[in-house]
C-alpha cells in the first residue's frame, strides 16, 4: 500500500497517439480493395446442343454485321470501312430503327416493340421520325442483332475497339432513353434500387445483342 | 544596428519530433502503392484500353485468364493461357472451370465471370477458342479486362 509514487505524473502519454491513429487508417488503407474490375462484359450464348442445330432464319436487315479479317480491315454491312469510330453512330440507327414494330411481346420483361417506342422520350421519338424507320434496316429493337465476325488472324486490339464502340451505342440508347449521359449510365450502381430501377427502365425491350459469330479459318 | 540581433539566444536545432511520422508516412505510402499479386503473370500483358467500361460488382466470382505471348523466350512466341499460376492448353479450361466453380457455394456457380486479359498482340483464333470452350464449360459471363482509355489519343 506503500504510496511513494504519487507525485509522478498522472497523464497518460499521448504522444504515440498519432502512430496508433495512422496505423489503424493506413491498415484499413491497405485492406481495402482496390477495384481493378473494369473491363467489357459479354455474355455468351448458351451451350450448344449436338443434336438440336439452332435453325432460326434471322432476317438479313435485323442483323447488322461487321466483319474483321486478318489485315484488320473492316467490312461493316458490306462496306469497307476505315474508322471505327463510325460504328457507334451506325449501330444507334440501327437498333433504334423501329422499320416495322410489332406487337409481339418478347424477351423476360414481355415488352413489344410498340410499347418500348411509346416508352421512349419525346426527343428520341422526333429522330426516329425524321432520319429512322427505313424499311431496309432493323424491324425493332428486340429483333436487332449484331453481329462481329472477326477473322481468327485478326488482332485483338481491334475487337476491343469495336466492342468499345458497340458498348457506347448501346450504353448511348439506355443512357438518353432515361435521361442520362453514356457515362451516368455505366456508373448506375445496380445494388441501389432507385439506380436499380432506371437501369432496368433503361433496358427493359431494348436486349444488348451483340453476337461473335465463328470466324472463318481461312482469311484474306 | 545592435536593436536586431536580440533573438540569438534561441535553439538552432531543427524540431526532430515529426521525424517518425514522416518516415511512417513514406512507409505507408509505399505499402499502399505496391501491389501485393497472388500470381505471377508469366505472359505479356499489355492490354488495350476501352472507354465504355463496366465495373464488376462481386469480386469474388470474378476469376482471371492470362493470355499473351510468354514472357519467357524459351516458350516460344505463340500466345499461351495461363489461369493461376500455370498454363493450360485450350482442352483444359473445361476442368479449371470446374474446378473454380468448386470454390464458390452452389447458388453462385452460375454467376462465374472470367476476366480475360489479353495481350494487345493476340490474334483472335485463341480468344474465340478459349469462348467456345468457356460456353462448354457453362461459364457465359466473361468479360474483357481493359483500362480506361486516356483521353490524349
Amino acid at each position: 500500500m506503500a504510496r511513494s509514487k504519487g507525485r509522478g505524473s498522472q497523464e497518460v502519454n499521448a504522444g504515440s497517439m498519432a502512430d496508433i491513429a495512422f496505423l489503424l487508417l493506413i491498415f484499413f488503407l491497405v485492406t481495402t480493395q482496390i477495384a481493378t474490375n473494369k473491363g467489357l462484359t459479354l455474355l455468351l450464348p448458351p451451350k450448344q446442343e449436338d443434336d438440336k442445330p439452332i435453325e432460326i432464319k434471322q432476317q438479313q436487315r435485323n442483323i447488322f454485321k461487321i466483319q474483321v479479317n486478318s489485315a484488320d480491315r473492316l467490312l461493316v454491312e458490306e462496306e469497307p470501312m476505315d474508322d471505327v469510330s463510325q460504328i457507334r453512330g451506325m449501330v444507334y440507327d440501327f437498333v433504334l430503327n423501329f422499320g416495322a414494330p410489332s406487337d409481339v411481346k418478347r424477351g423476360a420483361a414481355k415488352v413489344s416493340d410498340k410499347e418500348t417506342y411509346n416508352s421512349l422520350p419525346a426527343s428520341m421519338k422526333a429522330y426516329i421520325n425524321r432520319n429512322l424507320g427505313t424499311k431496309e434496316s432493323s424491324d425493332g429493337p428486340s429483333e436487332a442483332i449484331v453481329s462481329v465476325k472477326a477473322d481468327r488472324g485478326s488482332s485483338y486490339e481491334i475487337f476491343i475497339q469495336i466492342l468499345d464502340e458497340l458498348n457506347a451505342a448501346y450504353n448511348r440508347i439506355y443512357g438518353e432513353r432515361v435521361g442520362l449521359t453514356d457515362e451516368e449510365y455505366r456508373k448506375l450502381n445496380k445494388n441501389d434500387p432507385r439506380d436499380k430501377a432506371l437501369y432496368d427502365k433503361a433496358r427493359s425491350g431494348i436486349p444488348k445483342a451483340i453476337s461473335i459469330a465463328e470466324p472463318t479459318k481461312v482469311g484474306g | 544596428m545592435s536593436k536586431f540581433k536580440k533573438k540569438s539566444e534561441s535553439s538552432q536545432d531543427i524540431p526532430t519530433a515529426a521525424l517518425p511520422d514522416i518516415i511512417f508516412m513514406l512507409l505507408f505510402f509505399f505499402m499502399v502503392t505496391t501491389v501485393l499479386r497472388e500470381t505471377e503473370i508469366k505472359v505479356e500483358q499489355k492490354i488495350p484500353r476501352a472507354e465504355q467500361l463496366v465495373k464488376l460488382e462481386k469480386k469474388k466470382l470474378v476469376t482471371y485468364l492470362y493470355i499473351g505471348k510468354p514472357k519467357d523466350s524459351s516458350l516460344g512466341d505463340e500466345p499461351l493461357i495461363q489461369a493461376n499460376d500455370a498454363f493450360i492448353g485450350i482442352d483444359g479450361i473445361v476442368q479449371w472451370v470446374n474446378q473454380e466453380k468448386d470454390k464458390l457455394s452452389e447458388v453462385e456457380r452460375d454467376q462465374i465471370t472470367v476476366s480475360m486479359k489479353v495481350d494487345q498482340e493476340t490474334k483472335m483464333g485463341i480468344i474465340v477458342d478459349v469462348q467456345t470452350e468457356l460456353r462448354e464449360a457453362n461459364a457465359r459471363k466473361i468479360m474483357y479486362a481493359a483500362p480506361t482509355k486516356t483521353s490524349d489519343n
